[in-house]
């Protein structure tokens, strides 16, 4: 279900990277929590976003949620899709319907976060 | 699950949207066993609830319900509820869960009458079910002819087997149904409503479409539309208060508001703009805060972002363009027409 090569955060963010080269999006667990998707705000590309901070918002039917950074750097691209579909992001939250492209700016980051095992495990307590 | 005033419950199932629409089209599921119940008995039982509660419980047959206000002396809501004749000495209250408490306390410091208050909350279970195949389905579990049941009239009878109220009511602004039934029957009736509806597409519901569904027909949620700081006038729910029926707990107090006016008033608005204006955001009219919002969501059925706001008297008027703030970003909304949705009959 949690691909392995993702990094993921306490607040249901992942990112996948290889080397300074970063994708970000929510989690499967962060969708089914929030519901139906109606809309999806990012930041501009070139934005700096230090980790923990707000990268943009997810908005479902019921609430807005803010998405957190897991990892600081500078945004290269965002997912210009989800403003058309935002619902992908129920079907699709770890592939198609990633949020933003990142250029990481302290790689060494990604060691703080929870691998998959972790993230389930810790999913898992939350319940 | 979410905490909801002490009870943990399900926001959703397979899904708001999804719940919603089955809801509009052909049947949904809801346990609002959360919901509280007060019994008002007694010689003078009629006298009580009628000095209690805005509606005139006089014009009440037995075997009818209707929905009324239970107010302070200032014309602020202590909650708003649904008030069931029973008998001529006997009333059933159906109120908001996290007011219960405070609703039968209300109750008893006002009873001066020849009456007994109960809080019976605990011997009631409580399930909806909502939408135009509402009727087709419970109809396969009960002897009771639920086509002579006219909206918003009940009767007492079973439901598979069990005693219970049945009444044509909801919150959804769709036909319908609520059943109160014991408390340890309940998880069965859940199972056999599901059962029953089954070919009807049934769907289990949760307070997340229950949210929606109340709020395209304009129905209110208490700590949202109303509170203790407004009053049934201001909240546009004057059809609930007879003025002239003789005194009732905040009579004085309306009296008053309709004599010098109301300064604010509850208005529903569509986005125009990108967004959706949610429960606490501010309004603003000509640049200049105004008002807020009380309720705000997508509505599922009318492919729109809606909402209902409180603004001065004379601005509360449907084609008005008003800004909402979200997240410090002022975005177009038209104040409309309501109900943003009414079902075809």
């Amino acid at each position: 279900m949690y691909p392995e090569n993702f990094r993921y955060t306490k607040e249901h963010e992942w990112v996948a990277a290889v080397g300074d080269a970063g994708t970000i999006g929510i989690t499967d667990h962060a969708q089914q929590g929030l519901g139906d998707i109606v809309y999806v705000d990012l930041p501009k590309v070139g934005t700096h976003i230090e980790q923990g901070k707000s990268l943009g918002s997810v908005e479902s039917v019921k609430a807005v949620s803010d998405i957190y950074s897991p990892v600081s750097g500078g945004i290269t691209q965002i997912n210009q899709t989800l403003a058309e579909k935002p619902e992908m992001l129920n079907s699709d939250p770890h592939g198609a319907a990633w949020l933003v492209k990142i250029k990481l700016s302290a790689p060494a980051e990604l060691a703080g976060l929870m691998s998959a095992a972790e993230y389930e495990a810790y999913i898992g307590a939350e319940k | 699950m979410v905490d909801f005033g002490g009870w943990d419950m399900p926001v959703q199932y397979s899904g708001i949207i999804d719940e919603h629409l089955a809801v509009r089209r052909s049947v949904g599921l809801f346990d609002v066993s959360h919901m509280g119940e007060i019994e008002i008995r007694g010689r003078q039982a009629a006298e009580l609830t009628d000095f209690v509660t805005t509606n005139s419980v006089r014009k009440l047959k037995q075997g009818q319900a209707h929905y009324s206000g239970l107010l302070y002396d200032h014309g602020g809501f202590v909650d708003d509820i649904l008030v069931h004749k029973v008998a001529d000495d006997h009333f059933f209250l159906c109120v908001n869960a996290s007011n219960q408490g405070k609703d039968f306390e209300h109750i008893r410091q006002q009873n001066r009458f020849d009456a007994s208050v109960e809080f019976s909350s605990d011997r009631y279970s409580q399930l909806a079910i909502q939408g135009p195949k509402a009727q087709a389905t419970l109809q396969k579990l009960t002897p009771v002819d639920l086509g002579s049941i006219k909206y918003y009239w009940f009767t007492d009878g079973q439901v598979s087997g069990t005693p219970a109220r049945i009444a044509r009511t909801g919150y959804t602004g769709e036909d319908g149904f609520e059943i109160y039934a014991p408390p340890s029957e309940a998880v069965r009736l859940w199972n056999e409503v599901l059962r029953a509806g089954e070919e009807f597409g049934i769907k289990p519901c949760g307070l997340g479409a229950r949210n929606t569904l109340r709020l395209e027909a304009k129905m209110a949620l208490y700590g949202h539309e109303i509170d203790a700081s407004i009053s049934p006038l201001e909240a546009d729910l004057g059809w609930i208060v007879k003025l002239d029926k003789g005194d009732f707990v905040g009579r004085a107090s309306l009296l008053k508001q309709k004599e010098s006016g109301i300064k604010r008033k509850l208005v529903g608005f569509e986005m125009r703009g990108r967004g959706i204006g949610r429960d606490g955001y501010e309004v603003y009219l000509e640049g200049a805060p105004a008002g807020w919002v009380t309720s705000g969501s997508p509505a599922p059925s009318l492919n729109k972002n809606i909402g209902l706001c409180y603004l001065p008297t004379e601005q509360a008027q449907p084609g008005k363009t008003i800004q909402i703030m979200i997240r410090n970003q002022p975005v177009d909304a038209v104040t409309v027409e309501t109900p943003f949705y009414k079902r075809a009959k």
